[in-house]
């Protein structure tokens, strides 16, 4: 009878080893380690995520998102008309898929909830093997997603997320923001609504209860005050009110004569629906014709709204009826395949996806590392938004901001909104170690291995 | 004093859904003593007849106008709805701004139709089961309506506007002698306060005065003795639920024009309608009136700021402190009857 290798000493060893291996998450074991950095395609195809709520109140926007990704994975591939490849001042893509490997993707629902975005996100980069991820349509799920997304080693394009701490004390290296933030929206506003309404006037602020609320709320705020406007109170309101009439009530009573509503998604259009039924847009108050300010819009809300956005100040990162070359390609392409022009949360993701393309392209890597070194102080033009770049300090890109109008005689069911100003880029620069994006470290990038 | 009654003004067309949705969680509790969390959903699925209604309404038909062009520079397709063909353009017009009105004839029997269906295909399956197992079958039953409803109509809200005349609203402060613009309250949400009023006041005359309505109070007192005397309580009870269906659905129709009909609008409803029938009374009608209305003003109260400053967060939590100090000190709520959910 041969003699037991166990001894009392070798099992807590051995059995210390496997727990801790056992312990550590999952993502940074198997294949991934074995390579240069996480799911490197070896293959003659490359595998990206796309992170989009195609549940939940955002479902909508992320279907918008979905089309959008499967263009740019066309066009990617040397499908259809090619779309803004023709117009992108990087000529670095040339159709024939990523560094010459055909473009496949998988999708997750993010159901605008922060966990199960992370969830998905960690789904395709485990199961999948997604080397990228890329989509959404809120701030809170962006923030989480970035941080996965860090600790994996995959590269995040983020959609639309318009809060000023993705970039800002959220921002991490492996993670890139082409979507405009609230900062650049009170940048871009104020002069504007200073024009149209003078600067003797007092704001009373309604804030949806959460993050971008917040920032949303101080970026106009800082802004409207420096041109002179008094802001005479600011209430938080719940994400999930659904009637905005207790809120709405006191308004006209609050010696106010600006309503501005931080509200996003169904929040903006139920509480600009109620301020129309109370009556402010025919009030006077001081003397003066009473304005309603949406400091964040997009044309699905706007539809939402209905006849309720006529006339009212908003911004917006992309309007299809912007007459550049790029918008106009990308305008062609979704309407021919889809019957109606695109939303700005889909023009984001679909330049999200060309740049992280190009970048690779540039770079010769899917390397994160490669992929962020290229990205880092990038500048390009031809994607709808003039001359960008994509700053290297906190990976926001800097491009002119438009501010838009609700149309008065609307001529179809998309043509809701009219660009009033394309703010200049310079106008919503700020620099890097601005208050209102201050705290956290952008880090280093990390390839996973 | 005009920020009190602006108050109580904006907690009266609230507490009219609180109240209407209750009204029809206490019929079906009371009769077939089921936990029908699928209310919300009924209030909901009313909101979407009236969007249904519409779309009917503004079924149309392309004409090119060679004049304009779309957004890919194509001659611009302009939709013709049908009824502006058949009744002329300013009548069609008219019929299509009236539609929420409309809609009512459509929902009464649609939304019936469905209680029927739901307590006869689903629901009475279930009346002997625990309560536990009640609250499940519906409240998932609520997630499949809401889905059906997303898939078809999308997830964003869908404008149902109220007919151009109940547009705009009243400074109801001059009448009380207040300055103008002190207390603005608009015409479609005292519409619905008087529509609300209407429907309660017709559900208890049908309960009080009518023979059905006499059988099915002998029935929610005590079911088994008026079956013993040879009447058919169970469809009458289906039909109690059918009616429950309407009046939710009914509240939903016209709630349209205060806030966009979206698919998940009836959960929003459901879980402060429960505390509704808790706090009004499990079983209690007028209970569940009482409650809606009163947890509607105070819903309203706590949203003022001078109040949120006091009390950060108030305005989230207040309807579920009432609650808790209602049955605190009432255990049965408000009106509530011995003997109910007590076994």
């Amino acid at each position: 009878m041969s003699s037991s290798n166990f001894t009392r000493r070798g099992v807590l060893r051995t059995g210390a080893a496997t727990g801790a291996g056992l312990a550590l998450p999952t993502i940074f074991s198997g294949a991934a380690w074995s390579q240069g950095f996480t799911n490197e395609p070896t293959g003659s195809t490359v595998t990206l995520g796309f992170n989009v709520p195609q549940t939940g109140p955002y479902a909508d926007e992320g279907a918008d998102e979905l089309r959008a990704y499967q263009l740019a994975v066309e066009h990617l591939n040397g499908e259809g008309d090619g779309g803004m490849l023709q117009t992108f001042s990087s000529q670095a893509l040339d159709g024939a898929g990523i560094l010459g490997k055909k473009v496949e993707y998988v999708t997750g629902d993010t159901q605008t909830k922060s966990d199960a975005a992370r969830a998905s996100a960690k789904s395709m980069i485990e199961k999948d093997g997604a080397v990228m991820i890329t989509g959404g349509s809120s701030s809170g799920v962006a923030v989480a997603v970035q941080a996965l997304c860090q600790e994996a080693g995959v590269i995040f394009m983020a959609g639309l997320t318009h809060s000023n701490d993705t970039t800002g004390k959220d921002k991490r290296a492996n993670g890139f923001r082409h979507f405009f933030n609230s900062y650049m929206s009170g940048a871009a506003l104020a002069p504007v609504l200073a024009n149209a309404y003078g600067t003797d006037r007092k704001a009373y602020h309604l804030t949806a209860d959460y993050n971008w609320g917040y920032t949303t709320e101080e970026a106009i705020r800082a802004s409207t005050e420096a041109m002179g406007w008094e802001t005479v109170n600011a209430v938080k309101t719940p994400l999930t009110q659904t009637d905005f009439s207790s809120y709405i009530a006191p308004v006209l009573n609050s010696g106010a004569d600006v309503l501005v509503l931080n509200h996003y998604g169904g929040n903006m259009v139920n509480s600009l629906t109620n301020a129309v039924q109370f009556g402010l847009r025919e009030a006077q108050a001081n003397g003066k014709d009473f304005e309603i300010v949406v400091p964040l819009y997009s044309r699905l809300m706007a539809r939402g709204a209905g006849e309720n956005v006529k006339g009212i100040y908003g911004s917006t990162n992309w309007h299809w009826s912007l007459p550049d070359e790029g918008s106009k390609a990308f305008v062609q392409s979704f309407g021919t395949k889809y019957g109606f022009p695109p939303s700005q949360a889909a023009h984001t993701c679909y330049v999200q996806t060309l740049l992280y393309a190009d970048a690779v392209s540039r770079a010769g890597s899917f390397n994160p590392c490669a992929v962020v070194e290229a990205l880092e102080g990038f500048e390009f033009d031809g994607l709808g938004n003039g001359p960008t770049l994509y700053r290297a300090e906190d990976h926001q890109c800097f491009k002119d901001v438009l501010v838009v109008r609700g149309k008065e005689n609307p001529q179809s069911e998309f043509d809701l909104l009219e660009i009033v100003e394309i703010t200049p880029v310079e106008q919503v620069t700020y620099p890097v170690d601005h208050p209102q994006f201050a705290g956290g470290a952008l880090g280093t990038c990390n390839p996973g291995a | 004093m005009d920020q009190i009654i602006l108050q109580i003004l904006n907690g009266l067309d609230k507490g009219s859904a609180y109240a209407l949705i209750a009204l029809g969680l206490t019929l079906i509790f009371g009769t077939l003593g089921v936990v029908n969390f699928a209310h919300g959903a009924l209030f909901m699925l009313g909101a979407f007849c009236a969007v249904t209604v519409q779309r009917l309404l503004t079924l149309s038909h392309e004409v090119v106008d060679p004049e304009r062009t779309d957004f890919l520079g194509n001659p611009l397709k302009v939709d013709v709805p049908y009824v502006m063909d058949i009744f002329g353009e300013s009548t069609g017009a008219a019929i299509i701004d009236w539609s929420v009105p409309l809609a009512i004839l459509f929902a009464i029997p649609v939304m019936i139709l469905i209680g029927v269906v739901m307590e006869r295909g689903l629901i009475k399956h279930f009346y002997k089961r625990p309560h536990a197992d009640q609250i499940l079958v519906t409240f998932g039953l609520a997630i499949v309506l809401q889905e059906i409803i997303k898939y078809f109509y999308g997830a964003n809200p869908i404008q149902t506007p109220a007919p151009e005349a109940f547009r705009g609203s009243l400074d109801f402060g001059v009448w009380l002698g207040f300055e103008a613009n002190q207390i603005i309250y608009p015409y479609w949400r005292l519409v619905y306060f008087l529509f609300a009023a209407i429907i309660i006041a017709g559900v208890f005359a049908f309960l009080q005065f009518t023979t059905f309505g006499m059988v099915v109070r002998a029935g929610m007192a005590d079911r088994e003795t008026v079956g013993l005397l040879g009447i058919d309580i169970d469809k009458r009870f289906t039909m109690m639920f059918g009616i429950a269906a309407a009046v939710a659905g009914l509240a939903g129709v016209m709630y349209g024009p205060i806030n966009a009909p979206n698919y998940h609008m009836g959960m929003d409803f459901l879980v402060l309608s429960f505390v509704v029938v808790v706090v009004g009374g499990m079983g209690s009608l007028p209970g569940a009136v009482a409650a809606g209305f009163l947890l509607g003003i105070l819903e309203s109260f706590a949203s003022m700021s001078a109040v949120i400053d006091l009390i950060p967060g108030i305005n989230q939590i207040i309807i579920y402190l009432v609650a808790i100090v209602i049955l605190l000190t009432r255990p049965r709520g408000l009106m509530g009857r011995k003997g109910v959910m007590e076994d």
